[in-house]
């Protein structure tokens, strides 16, 4: 069993919902990153998913681009994050991994070698935002081959078809975009997304998580009532990014912000049964 | 022509993309998961639409007398007995409404977004050329219209900026990367994805996710399908060669593709080195990039070796941008098409010369594509003959050039 599917398990065994942090690999330096994957698994953090900077991040608003600056001014490349994952590795063998990025630097180091090297350094997931699945046939095969989950999106916008088309593909569980627009958006409504969600279900019996306009605890908690995962992004990096000259306080505001979220996210889930 | 692919082989030209928008390993739809739906629709509709006769006289007739079409086909007598080789014909896109091919594209896509029933119209643009056509069209259809520009571009086109202001058009400065064209289609892209509902993407060239490069194309068709009928009512039979600058390549593929299956026809897309390629400050992604994945599509692309893409460098604001159409990258693998570079100095020597010789006052982009023929002519015999494709006129450029030469307008 992969290291994503134990995690949701592990969880479902115990009636809690995964949390799972966002950050840029590399912002604002480098050096930064492995200890704050450390303190956010403390914090209460399940699944950690690591951003690729890329430099035309088309699908991100305007606090995941400014990460991707801070992260490339370091010039913070795929090969770098796979050394940073490997480096957490050597303390944190059970929280699964998953990067998030483009696909322009998988295309150039090449699908065959990412997923290799990405099973050696001890990544769980793959989530490569302009990848749809009608195209992802060969990276999908590649990283399968070699135990690595290829994550995939759902939108507002997808239809059944498509739906049935990602869970087809995806392994290790599905993200759903919660709103039409890029991240860090306003806040989503969590009616509209307990309908999809029921709509996915039928369609898949991976676990669910949603992202994108969670900012807050109580939109944490609310959404961990109806998904399997909860994935905060900009709102963390925000946190980085207002401390850039003083990393260690900004990893503190990140994980005060995490455990708040935690708390009330397992309120929500033993207070009133899913 | 191609030696890669024999005679026998050689595959209808025309009938790509296939169905999923390919090229070849080229093209395709790289998007995020909420634009592909809406990107299904909007092929659906184009394709619907093509086949419409009442939409295709709508275009017909809006071309005819809101454009200006068909184009002249101008002989340039004077260029063609200075070079003293093959006559050189310019294809007039220039004298279109609003100075530029671009137009062509606009009003297609626009009749279009109101049959989708959008109300709403975006648009990214570097040179402007795109952002005015767009706005124009906008304005006479009564939608309200968003243009992105990287600030950059803002500043070396600001009587473009001023003209889509005028049409009503709201132009949002791009302040991300590296404040160009790239950067204003990465921002136009975030806006769709947020506006998807009621807004259609007029994209102005040959790239992004399929439909777009084929869809595009086809509206720029126009521009071949006339330069095919008139070069050969005036020679009586077909030209030697093309020539049409590349930036996203919507001016090159609209001349070229109407021909691709005329074997004798020697085709030539220039594109902005810039420098000079090997300073590394240019927009020759054929010429000197490598493949990869950017704006929807896989192209040809300028890139470092972490696959981040770098910064481009040209004179002309509508050739700065990393990538190229998908349909280019595919026409130069198979050896259809030969990409050359032109440098920012040969360019503004056709500009001036062009400008002198003939009273033309080329664009910038479409300088570059002047000073190749300049060079390509005197290689030929004085009884064959080329078309040059004058994209757009260079009334946005005189500040640019102005400055270059140290005059204060
Ligand atoms: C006059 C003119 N020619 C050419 C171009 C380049 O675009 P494309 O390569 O799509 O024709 C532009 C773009 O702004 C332009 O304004």
């Amino acid at each position: 069993m992969s290291r994503i599917a134990a995690r949701f398990e592990a969880l479902k065994a115990r009636g809690r919902k995964a949390l799972i942090p966002y950050i840029t690999a590399g912002d604002p330096e480098p050096g930064n990153t492995v200890p704050l994957m450390h303190e956010m698994v403390a914090a209460g953090a399940d699944i950690i998913e690591l951003g690729v900077p890329f430099s035309d991040p088309m699908a991100d608003g305007p606090v995941i681009q400014q990460a991707c600056e801070r992260a490339l001014r370091h010039r913070v490349s795929l090969r770098k994050v796979l050394e940073m994952v490997g480096e957490f590795r050597r303390d944190n063998i059970e929280t699964p991994v998953v990067l998030m990025g483009y696909l322009n630097p998988v295309e150039i180091m090449g699908y065959e070698t990412l997923a290799r090297d990405a099973a050696r350094a001890g990544v769980d997931g793959v989530l490569t935002v302009d990848l749809p699945p009608e195209e992802s046939a060969e990276l999908a095969g590649a990283l399968k081959r070699h135990g690595v989950d290829p994550i995939f999106l759902l939108a507002p916008t997808s239809h059944e078809a498509r739906i049935r088309g990602v869970s087809e593909v995806a392994a290790g569980f599905v993200y759903y975009v919660s709103l039409k627009g890029v991240t860090g958006a306003a806040t989503l409504d969590v009616d509209a997304v307990a309908q999809k969600l029921a709509l996915i279900r039928r369609q898949t019996d991976l676990p669910v998580g949603v992202g994108f306009g969670i900012s807050d605890a109580e939109t944490a908690a609310r959404v961990s009532r109806i998904a399997d995962a909860v994935v905060v992004g900009s709102a963390l990096v925000k946190r980085i990014a207002a401390h850039a000259d003083d990393p260690a306080a900004g990893r503190r505001e990140v994980t005060q912000v995490l455990a708040g979220m935690r708390r009330a996210m397992d309120q929500a889930t033993t207070a009133t049964p899913a | 022509m191609s030696t890669v692919i024999k005679p026998e082989q050689t595959p209808d030209w025309r009938a790509f993309p296939d169905a999923r928008g390919h090229f070849g390993p080229y093209g395709g739809r790289f998007v995020s998961e909420t634009l592909m739906e809406p990107l299904l629709e909007l092929q659906e509709a184009y394709q619907r639409y093509l086949q419409d006769p009442q939409f295709l006289a709508e275009l017909d007739q809006d071309l005819a007398h809101y454009v200006g079409r068909p184009s002249p086909l101008y002989l340039a007598e004077r260029l063609t007995r200075e070079l003293g080789g093959a006559k050189v014909y310019l294809k007039r896109e220039d004298l279109n409404h609003t100075g530029a091919h671009k137009v062509n594209n606009t009003i297609g896509q626009a009749l279009l977004a109101k049959r989708m029933g959008k109300t709403r119209i975006i648009a990214e643009t570097g040179a402007g050329q795109h952002g005015v056509a767009t706005a124009t069209v906008a304005a006479r259809l009564g939608l309200e219209c968003v243009v992105y520009m990287g600030a950059e571009d803002i500043q070396r086109q600001a009587p473009n900026v001023y003209r889509m202001r005028l049409l009503g058009a709201r132009v949002v400065p791009v302040t991300s990367g590296s404040r160009t064209l790239k950067d204003a289609l990465n921002e136009a892209m975030r806006d769709w994805v947020t506006n998807v509902d009621n807004t259609f993407y007029i994209i102005g060239t040959v790239a992004g996710p399929h439909p777009y490069p084929a869809m595009v194309r086809d509206f720029q068709a126009i521009i071949g399908r006339e330069a095919r009928e008139q070069y050969q009512a005036a020679e009586g039979r077909l030209p030697d060669a093309l020539v049409a600058c590349v930036g996203g390549g919507s001016n090159a593929i609209g001349l070229f593709h109407p021909f691709l299956a005329d074997e004798g026809v020697t085709m030539y897309g220039v594109e902005a080195a810039g420098d000079g390629i090997d300073t590394g400050r240019h927009s020759a992604p054929l010429c000197a990039g490598r493949p990869g994945v950017l704006h929807g599509n896989r192209t040809y692309l300028m890139e470092d070796e972490d696959g981040q893409i770098i910064e481009t460098h040209s004179v002309s604001a509508g050739l700065d941008y990393p990538g190229v159409g998908p349909e280019h990258a595919w026409l130069k693998d198979v050896g259809r098409v030969q990409y050359v570079p032109i440098t920012d100095r040969e360019a503004m020597d056709a500009f001036h010369r062009l400008t002198r010789t003939e009273g033309i006052i080329p664009a910038l982009e479409s300088s570059h594509a002047v000073a190749y023929g300049l060079k390509l002519a005197p290689t030929l015999a004085p009884e064959q003959g080329i078309i040059i494709n004058l994209s757009g006129r260079g009334d946005k450029d005189i500040n640019t050039v102005a400055r270059l030469e140290g005059i204060e307008l």
